[in-house]
């Protein structure tokens, strides 16, 4: 039998708010541990929540990019359990009336497009944090005491869970690519895993090819990177047939990963049967998003990733590969566009952007895109070291392509060398940081000589010489 | 001589205008008030020396944070937690020059309707110390009986400020939910607490209404006054519709010399040119207790949860696992009446039971509401008895909770339905105090203060209690 | 409405409350009696009824999104029953 998995995230995502979901304490990341708590977010006697707005606006701006329908009227609840992480004995979540639902989030791939169903994105409050000490360092195994840092306590966290729409490790993997990629570009959240501004967790079952019906499912946690998410569900995918075709049964049950011992089994916990007793939280009054400002952010919202790669699909003809790499760095994208309209061929120019451009650790913000259509014009007739020079030479202020185009250049090393010696002692300081490991000024002094010689020198030459007079 | 039994907030307030009084001085004859006679009333929990302000002193209700002062909303789970901020009603007293005199006994996390739930011991009834003051918020209606506090803040979720005011024979005011700010009040029900003043007369609890009222962008629900509080001075209730519904008047339990009192109350207000008339809320008397004692307990369990040991108050350590120092800090903190409402609201909470238990009294906080609104489409004001009963012994019903619980049965359904609610005394029954509880629409406190000033002039009802002008004048 | 002991049990464990014996029975019994009185809600048939959760109408209670001044460290911690360091501490959770 062939099985197929079914697998659906649940995504946190901490918002980038300059304070706190329900007080005014600024965030941080590195402070000192507690100094940035108050009253409220310390959960002390009488102290009440009262919502940050821009933490509203933003959701209700990420609910759209993922397609949701914004809810007219949206509830507060009290998740209520105990930890010492959860200072009020309750997380103020949302439940039953979140305030975005029912979304489809576009994940184009080179066969057409896939869309992955967003059952809800809510709005909470991230927990603080536990060290746990006097064991093994950092393991909740074997420690002795407990020790709680307050600052992340409190932080905007948007809680994202899809449909169980993906069927592979590789789905969920861009699809969490192109997510992350898309709030990045919305502005709400820096999403970085290594600082866990961006966490989550996989439920994965399996069933026959071709059946319909949900399997019980396991949850995977503590995934902590893409790749690491995407071993952690192709070995669980693997378990659960192994289990099946064995004749046995998949039990419901939480998997652990231990990040930083990859190799080590997953820790299972049956946990305990929570009862968060969820009731609406009377400390707040509902959310009503204004329609008129809910059309309004719609209208706003910038091009998202997935789209952006269906356009440049479509408007330049491009291979879905090339739209996929470009729109991974909308600056790239902006540059590739910037050269096509200046006239430069879009396949030509979307190869030596994806490729020479970044290969040459180029900022594609600061790139002419008129000069880089020329050099894309005169990729073919003129020698390659003259390409790569100028491409690499394209960044810096005042570039002009014809400098490194022109038919009549002086290729002449002992013509040319006292104007390089000369540009060298004239920039002492450029050299100084060049040497320093600043390589990347190469181009400058390339530009340098260009200008000097009004064009009419040959670049390969000019970049010898130049390696040579800086002994590298 | 400064007569702190007799003297009300405004007639203070006249002295330290005139200069006729030093507000340390003012300040001082409470303080002495308090010597010689808090050891038999106990209703201070915590005096303050040497406060700040230049008005006429208050006491607060120990659920009210105070920076730097002890506030244990009378549990032992507090003990010794000082809080580092100010409630924002302790903060606009401070604003208006009102010194501290001191923090108020109550009922264990305002749970009781008694005082004998503190973890501290009971407080005393001035007009008998057999008998309690009310609860939970009794400390602060005995200070104010007693005179040992001008005027005193409480809180009233259930009834905590009126029923104690109507016990102790003095004025109490349960605000419209959302007119004051509950920023720093120790949490019991959070769709359900409000401060409110504990005076002794009506106009002062105008003022006093008038200093912690408004907008506090620390309570997110909390809501702008209408209008600006009007002290009143209207002599009769010409124009004035009073309902009088059956049930808040007839149910079961209400005493009958209770009943003569507020019967001659409500003659009185015809008589000063009201048009009185019965009318009824049926479902909102036979259901408001089961439920509030839903809601109320449900709220409260998850309220509860932040006291476990971690950041503040008490911890008992046991084996050195997390969860038995949970279990054990909250055994030892908190007292049996406490522990009997988490019980309760964790249990109305959990699977399988929220739909039939919390979920069903949420609808029928909505019943009570509407049947409240359609009376007073034909009414300004209903009236009833503010407690069923005068004060009642000490330990009469503690061992009998569903007993105590009865004691709010005619405060609580106008507070499910957020509305506010006057007590003022309207006379005697076997030489104790009985109140008359006036209820109006949302934001209607203005015309509370109004029929309550005049009935009070009319009434002419003698807020000192005999026994202690009889001491004070030996 | 009879509430078992295994339910006042249940229900202790969920709330973090180390009952003894004696506290154990006498809650089964009046948490048995309240429960019974506060039963009479489902009297009523308010299948069409929508549920109030608070009295005030009023929806988008709202803060700006500026900081304001957090205690200082030593206000923080100046009521913890043990601390360590800048934390707060407590047994291995
Ligand atoms: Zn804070």
């Amino acid at each position: 039998m062939s099985w197929e998995p079914v697998i659906g995230l649940e995504i946190h995502v901490q918002l980038k708010t300059r304070t706190k979901m329900f007080c005014r304490c600024e965030l941080g990341f590195g402070d000192p541990e507690n100094t940035r708590t108050c009253p409220v977010c310390l959960s002390h006697p009488g102290t009440l929540p009262v919502p940050n707005a821009k933490a509203i606006e933003w959701t209700v701006k990420l609910g759209l990019a993922l397609g949701c329908e914004i809810a007219p009227h949206a509830v507060f609840h009290r998740k209520n359990y105990f930890y010492p992480d959860l200072p009020k004995g309750y997380q103020i979540s949302q439940y039953d009336q979140p305030l975005c639902t029912n979304g489809r989030f576009l994940v184009p791939g080179p066969d057409g497009d896939a869309y992955v169903g967003i059952v809800r994105a809510h709005l909470e409050e991230d927990a603080a944090k536990n060290v746990h000490v006097g064991g093994a360092a950092g393991r909740i195994s074997g420690a002795d005491r407990t020790l709680v840092d307050f600052n992340r306590g409190g932080t905007p966290l948007v809680e994202i869970v899809t449909r169980p729409d993906l069927r592979s490790a590789e789905d969920a993997r861009i699809f969490l690519q192109l997510l992350r990629q898309t709030v990045v570009e919305l502005g709400i959240s820096d999403a970085e895993m290594e600082k866990g501004s961006l966490r989550f967790d996989v439920n994965v079952s399996v069933r026959p090819e071709g059946s319909s019906e949900l399997r019980t499912r396991t949850e995977l946690k503590n995934m902590n990177s893409f790749a690491f998410a995407a071993r952690g569900i192709a070995r669980e995918i693997g378990r659960q047939i192994e289990i099946y075709e064995k004749g046995g049964e998949v039990d419901q049950e939480t998997l652990h990963f231990d990040p930083t011992r990859e190799d080590a089994p997953p820790l299972r916990s049956k946990e305990e049967a929570q009862d968060y007793r969820y009731f609406p939280e009377p400390d707040l009054v509902p959310l009503a998003p204004a329609r008129d400002l809910v059309e309004r952010a719609r209208a706003e919202l910038p091009e998202l990733p997935g789209q952006r790669i269906r356009r440049l699909e479509r408007d330049y003809a491009l291979p879905f590969y090339d739209a996929e790499v470009l729109s991974g760095l909308p600056a790239l994208a902006a540059l590739f566009e910037r050269t096509v309209a200046a006239g430069g061929d879009a396949k030509a120019t979307s190869n030596l952007v994806m490729n020479q451009i970044v290969a040459a650790g180029v900022d594609p913000a600061v790139v002419d895109g008129l000069e880089l259509a020329k050099l894309v014009e005169a990729r073919g007739r003129i020698p390659r070291a003259a390409l790569d020079e100028a491409i690499a030479a394209s960044g810096t202020p005042g570039f002009r392509a014809d400098d490194y185009t022109a038919d009549t250049a002086i290729t002449d090393a002992e013509e040319l060398r006292p104007v390089v010696e000369r540009i060298l002692e004239g920039n002492p300081s450029q050299v100084e940081a060049y040497r320093g490991g600043k390589t990347g000024l190469l181009g400058f002094f390339v530009g340098q000589v260009m200008r000097e010689l009004g064009g009419k020198a040959n670049p390969k030459v000019v970049n010898e010489l130049l390696r040579e007079q800086l002994g590298l | 001589m400064i007569d702190t039994l007799r003297l009300t907030a405004e007639d203070a307030a006249a002295l330290l205008e005139d200069g006729e009084v030093a507000a340390a001085e003012l300040h001082g004859a409470y303080l002495e008030a308090i010597r010689a006679r808090d050891e038999e009333l106990h209703a201070y929990l915590t005096t303050v020396d040497a406060p700040e302000g230049e008005g006429v002193p208050i006491a607060f209700k120990d659920v009210i944070s105070t920076r730097g002062i002890e506030t244990t909303a009378g549990s032992k789970i507090l003990a010794g937690y000082r809080p580092v901020f100010d409630a924002t009603v302790a903060k606009r007293c401070k604003q208006a020059g009102l010194p501290l005199l001191g923090k108020t006994n109550m009922d264990e996390f305002a749970m009781g309707s008694s005082t004998e739930n503190s973890a501290y011991g009971p407080t005393r009834n001035p007009w008998d110390p057999e008998r309690v003051p009310g609860g939970s918020s009794g400390g602060s209606a005995a200070a104010v009986a007693g005179g040992l506090a001008p005027w005193a803040l409480g809180s009233d979720t259930g009834g905590s400020v009126k029923q104690p005011a109507s016990l102790c024979g003095i004025v109490g005011l349960r605000p419209t939910y959302g007119t004051v700010s509950r920023y720093g009040i120790v949490a019991f029900a959070s769709s359900l607490d409000q401060v409110g003043p504990l005076t002794k007369t009506v106009r002062d609890c105008a003022r006093l209404y008038r200093i912690i009222a408004g907008r506090d962008a620390y309570d997110s629900t909390t809501v702008e006054l209408r209008e600006p509080v009007e002290i009143p001075a209207a002599e009769d209730l010409r124009g004035l519709r009073i309902g009088v519904p059956r049930e808040l008047n007839e149910v079961e339990g209400i005493e009958a010399g209770v009943t003569d009192a507020v019967r001659r109350a409500i003659d009185l207000c015809g008589g000063l040119g009201a048009e009185v008339a019965t009318c009824e809320l049926p479902r909102s008397v036979e259901y408001g207790l089961a439920c509030y004692y839903l809601v109320a307990p449900s709220e409260a369990s998850s309220n509860l949860a932040r006291y476990d040991g971690v950041r503040y108050g008490l911890r008992a350590e046991g084996n050195g696992a997390i969860r038995e120092m949970y279990e054990r800090t909250r055994d030892e903190g908190f007292g049996d009446e406490p522990k009997r409402r988490i019980m309760l609201g964790t249990y109305a909470l959990s699977a399988g039971y929220y739909e039939a238990f919390y979920g069903q009294a949420q609808k029928v906080r909505t019943v009570i509401a509407r049947e409240h609104a359609a009376l007073f489409e034909r009414f300004d004001v209903l009236v009833s008895p503010t407690s069923p009963t005068v004060a009642f012994r000490l330990g009469e019903k503690t061992e009998n909770p569903l007993a105590m619980y009865l004691s709010d049965v005619l405060t609580i359904p106008s507070n499910m339905a957020g509305l506010p609610g006057l007590s003022i005394p309207c006379g005697l029954s076997d030489g104790l105090p009985v109140g008359f509880q006036l209820i109006g629409p949302q934001f209607s406190e203005n015309t509370l203060f109004r029929a309550g000033h005049a009935l009070e002039r009319a009434l002419e009802f003698d807020f000192v209690p005999p026994r202690l002008a009889a001491k004070d004048r030996a | 409405m009879a509430i078992t002991r295994d339910e006042v049990l249940h229900v202790a464990r969920l709330a973090r409350l180390a009952l003894t014996d004696a506290e154990i029975e006498r809650l089964q019994g009046e948490l048995s009696a309240i429960l019974d009185a506060v039963g009479k809600v489902a009297e009523l048939d308010l299948s069409d009824v929508p549920p109030t959760s608070h009295p005030l109408d009023v929806v988008n209670v709202l803060g700006e999104d500026e900081p304001r001044p957090s205690l200082p460290v030593g206000d923080a911690l100046a009521n913890a029953p043990s601390r360590e360091g800048g934390f707060f501490r407590v047994p291995a959770a």
